[in-house]
């Protein structure tokens, strides 16, 4: 009964956390430049705000673009429901392993990119062709790393390997920290953040994930934005969970370590919104064609973290 | 017992005479509906029958001999439960490509080409699978080759076509000499033609081995491995589209069949390194295949090339099963061999399914390439549908059946620390970089197939005028998309009509699957990874319904139609859409350079000239250039030279046949 509480109360807090920490995050970086920012809460009012505002529908759309938000949405969400935020004892942990989490994702952004596509201007052309060369590169990288992980933690499921993360067999391991930092650069392209997209910029030419997304308005656009909202959460928890598993309260904890463990991560959610924030104003955007290089990294550093696996069981 | 293989000998049989029917009234308007609906109900009868046999006494496998074929073996035929899953993936395909044949064979321009051939090619798929010894099976085996080779050529005016039938022809022959030498050194020196008799010798290290080669030459070459793919993306979309379904999404089965019947079953135990040579074949030919569908405009050979990267998925997966099964691992070796059979199924279901869409796109539009397509969406609603569906389940996306079957492939995957050898060790984790980067890549190439064809604005105006297609077609098609549905939300009932047959190959299962908590899979313990189709679709179905309810009780209604945003530009033309090359370009950039030698050149006018600048984009097939054009090259130089010999006189041809006697019997003289 404590999980299935633990599940909903999770559901929700994603769902309810994830404009938080965009806010968090883009106030920090207008600090971090002397701007004022804008508050905390202005991701909700704008959500709030596109809900209110008439949908604009190109002539040529069709249903599918929009069924789309919907089903982005609802993938993204239940991925981030199976995700252990600040408890592992999920009650639907067992419903998909982290393999299936990732691939959730990937029918999210299957979507995406059709209905980037379904309008029919060079647009949306340009950003579905352009992410999924960014997520031919990422996909693989992120399933190197989830083997990695297994090899480790000897589980594809995420809340045994949280729970074998924070015990102290674990150790310190070159291909654990070669796994967080492909992880980190996954997440980076994934969320389309700085130095592979830049999540502010509508000049046409430099967009990937906002050119895909450009004909979308009104409630149409609050459930793609607000999706997109709760994927850099996602990521976000799943760094948190597996690398930074400090409080995270096991299964059928009492209320009290329930409670350390909700004070625990937001407290890692701040930290980690902060390193965010702060690497993304200290680094330019790069070009398209250097995205491959930078995943490209990725991929070999997660490749030779498992390698580095059976070399020597101790590294 | 012998009643149940004699009673699915009928099948072959009825569809033989099915085939005579048709040579005999091919041109009769009648003669598609009859030929079609016969091979239906065929199909489904045979299909019945195994059904029947396997609810009934699971565990049997009954054989029949009859007095045909090579005297001392006769034609013998068995059903044990490796026969009955790939009777099951023939049958089930051919009923469902003869429901859609019965709509889509009515366009056909040369129904007399293609009548007789199809029921015959149907009929050779039966009998490959059945056969239960060398000289029935080849025999099955070749049969199948040319009735499909006639199916090829059926629009052999087409100068295209004709080269895809002449290579097909060529690779068949070629794959079953391979075939044919396995089998030589699988009876030995005693002859022993019956596959009994086979399992029972077991052939030294040597001869296994080369059993091994051949029959990845043989089978690999009919099922499309890399480098040996090279007529498939030729012959396959030649065909009319029902046959391309057949050979892409079944004919490349058998082949498989072939295979696990050979190095599984009468092999005897493989060595360790078989493995390792079978997952590196698998992985390369999986990116390989799915990079050459990126880059490709026409759909149906896109939907070939496709073919081939999904080849390479279930010979990676076999490949981890002959691995674990040489280090008596069995378990492991029963989840690997039971995700390449998973995969084997799905491909079916969801290769089939796009072939008939693209048929449909075909009769519709009469158009195949992609460049000239677009808008479909509104033209074809329900065909878009399925089709859409079809690209789901291929890209190997959650909840749909690719998912099901890729998964279990990562699972197999993870159990590769367990293995003593350092080269498996380190090769199986890359080999599964490689599988997931071929199934990446299948989301961008479907993006690009479905984004293509059916979204965004009509290229030509044979888009404007298409119509969705006839009831037949959409009901077939509509199965199919149902079956991969089915079969990715309840994977696990699947898993466990597997057993058996992981239980005669390795003599081990995976765990019994029906009894977990809502239907989940569990391959090897619930701590260690599960995955739950039916969950997921569940929660996805429910948090978008909460949503969409969500947002019409609480958000605007409001909704206007406008022009798209085109930087002020308004009503661009169709044309300046993304095309179909322009789409592919970025993974071109990334990886074109390494797997197509691609060049990129532009050459720009000189200033003050009004000239447009091109792009021109060289690509090369390198498998073709290193592998076959020097093997096309020596074949030509030596039949020039040989040709001298065609014009001697009648003494001279006398000296070269004494000069051959004697040099036959100076080697039985000097043999030790």
């Amino acid at each position: 009964m404590l999980e299935l509480a633990v599940q909903g109360v999770q559901m929700f807090s994603v769902l309810l956390l994830a404009p938080l920490l965009i806010g968090f995050v883009r106030k920090v970086k207008a600090r971090l430049v002397r701007r004022q920012g804008p508050p905390v809460v202005q991701p909700y009012r704008d959500l709030v705000r596109l809900m209110r505002k008439e949908v604009v529908l190109a002539d040529n759309a069709s249903w599918l673009f929009r069924v789309t938000p919907y089903l982005i949405f609802a993938a993204t969400w239940v991925a981030a429901a199976l995700v252990p935020t600040f408890a592992s004892g999920l009650e639907f942990s067992w419903a998909a392993d982290l393999i299936a989490i990732v691939a959730l994702l990937g029918s999210a952004r299957f979507f995406q990119a059709l209905a980037g596509m379904d309008v029919g201007t060079s647009f949306g052309g340009i950003g579905a062709s352009r992410e999924v060369m960014i997520a031919s590169l990422a996909e693989p990288a992120m399933l190197l790393i989830v083997f990695s992980l297994a090899l480790v933690a000897g589980a594809t499921q995420l809340s045994t390997v949280a729970a074998f993360m924070g015990s102290p067999e674990v150790g310190l391991r070159v291909s654990l920290g070669m796994s967080l930092i492909a992880l980190v650069m996954v997440a980076i392209a994934e969320n389309a953040r700085m130095p592979v997209d830049n999540p502010a910029t509508h000049l046409e030419l430099t967009m990937v994930h906002e050119a895909m997304i450009l004909e979308y308005s009104g409630r149409h656009l609050a459930m793609i934005e607000l999706a997109s909202f709760i994927k850099l959460l996602l990521y976000m928890s799943l760094i948190a969970c597996v690398f930074l598993p400090w409080g995270l309260a096991n299964a059928g904890a009492g209320p009290q370590s329930l409670a350390i463990g909700a004070a625990a991560y937001l407290g890692k959610l701040a930290v980690l919104a902060l390193l965010l924030a702060v690497f993304e104003t200290a680094v330019a955007k790069m070009r398209v064609f250097r995205v491959p290089d930078f995943l490209g990294a990725a991929l070999m550093l997660a490749l030779l973290g498992t390698l580095l696996l059976f070399v020597s069981r101790s590294l | 017992m012998n009643s149940t293989v004699a009673l699915l000998l009928c099948g072959p049989a009825a569809l033989l005479t099915t085939a005579i029917l048709g040579a005999a009234a091919g041109r009769h308007t009648a003669a598609t509906r009859l030929v079609y609906g016969a091979a239906f109900v065929i199909s489904a009868a045979v299909l019945a029958i195994v059904a029947g046999h396997l609810a009934s006494n699971p565990g049997e496998a009954p054989a029949i001999a009859l007095p045909l074929g090579l005297p001392w073996t006769g034609a013998r035929f068995r059903l044990d439960s490796l026969s009955a899953f790939f009777l099951v993936v023939v049958n089930l395909g051919g009923a469902v490509t003869s429901l859609y044949a019965l709509g889509y064979g009515r366009h056909e321009s040369a129904p007399h080409r293609v009548l007789p051939f199809y029921p015959a090619f149907l009929a050779g798929m039966n009998l490959v699978v059945l056969a239960d010894d060398a000289f029935s099976f080849l025999l099955s085996w070749e049969f199948m080759s040319l009735a499909s080779w006639a199916l090829v050529m059926a629009h052999h005016r087409d100068e295209a076509n004709r080269r895809a039938g002449t290579i097909y022809l060529v690779m068949a022959s070629f794959g079953t000499m391979a075939l044919l030498l396995a089998f030589g050194l699988l009876a030995g020196p005693a002859g022993t033609y019956a596959f009994d008799a086979m399992r029972a010798a077991h052939p030294g290290p040597l001869a296994a081995g080369a059993v091994l080669g051949l029959m990845l030459l043989g089978a690999g070459s009919k099922a499309g491995l890399v480098p040996l793919h090279a007529w498939l993306p030729l012959a396959h979309p030649a065909a009319p589209s029902h046959v391309s379904a057949l050979m892409s999404g079944i004919m490349t089965k058998v082949a498989i069949y072939g295979f696990i019947r050979v190095v599984f079953d009468l092999l005897g135990e493989p060595a360790w390194w078989s493995g390792i040579a079978v997952l590196l074949i698998g992985g390369a030919t999986a990116v390989l295949g799915i990079l050459h569908a990126l880059m490709e405009n026409d759909l149906k050979r896109l939907l070939a090339y496709s073919t081939i990267e999904n080849i390479g998925v279930i010979f990676a997966s076999l490949g981890l099963a002959l691995a674990f099964k040489a280090n008596a691992m069995p378990s492991a070796a029963a989840l690997a061999l039971t995700a390449a059979l998973f995969h084997v199924l799905n491909h079916s279901f969801f290769k089939s399914l796009l072939f008939f869409g693209a048929g449909a796109v075909l009769t519709s539009t009469g158009e195949r390439d992609m460049e000239k397509l677009g808008g479909l969406i509104h033209r074809l609603p329900v065909t878009s549908f399925v089709f859409l569906i079809g690209c789901i389940s291929i890209s190997a996306l959650p909840p749909f059946n690719g998912f099901a079957s890729e998964w279990l492939v990562f699972q197999a995957i993870l159990r590769s620390p367990e293995l003593p050898q350092w080269g498996l060790k380190v090769i199986v984790p890359a080999v599964g970089g490689l599988l997931a980067l071929s199934a990446a890549l299948a989301a961008a190439c479907f993006v690009k197939a479905f984004g293509i064809t059916f979204l965004g604005r009509a290229r030509s105006a044979a888009v404007e005028r298409a119509h969705e297609v006839d009831r037949w077609s959409l009901a077939a098609m509509a199965v199919l998309a149902a079956f991969c549905l089915l079969a990715g939300i309840l994977p696990g009932l699947v898993i466990d009509g597997l057993s058996s047959v992981t239980l005669s190959l390795i003599g081990d299962r995976m765990p019994v699957q029906v009894a977990e908590l809502w239907l989940s899979i569990v391959p090897i313990a619930e701590s260690r990874s599960s995955y739950n189709g039916l969950l997921v679709f569940g929660f996805i179905a429910i948090s978008a319904s909460l949503a969409a309810f969500f947002i019409h009780r609480f958000a605007s209604h409001a909704l206007r139609r406008g022009i798209a945003w085109g930087c002020g530009f308004a009503d661009a033309v169709p044309a300046a859409q993304y095309t179909a090359v322009s789409f592919a370009q970025p993974i071109r950039r990334v990886f074109g350079s390494f797997a197509f030698r691609a060049r990129e050149t532009v050459e720009m006018p000189a200033p003050g000239s009004l000239d447009p600048a091109r792009l021109r984009v060289d690509m090369h097939d390198v498998a073709w250039e290193i592998f076959y054009q020097p093997i096309a090259g020596a074949i030509d130089f030596a039949t020039e030279r040989l040709n001298h010999l065609q014009f001697l006189t009648i003494r001279r041809y006398l000296t070269l046949v004494f000069l051959y006697l004697v040099i036959l019997l100076l080697v039985l003289a000097l043999w030790p």
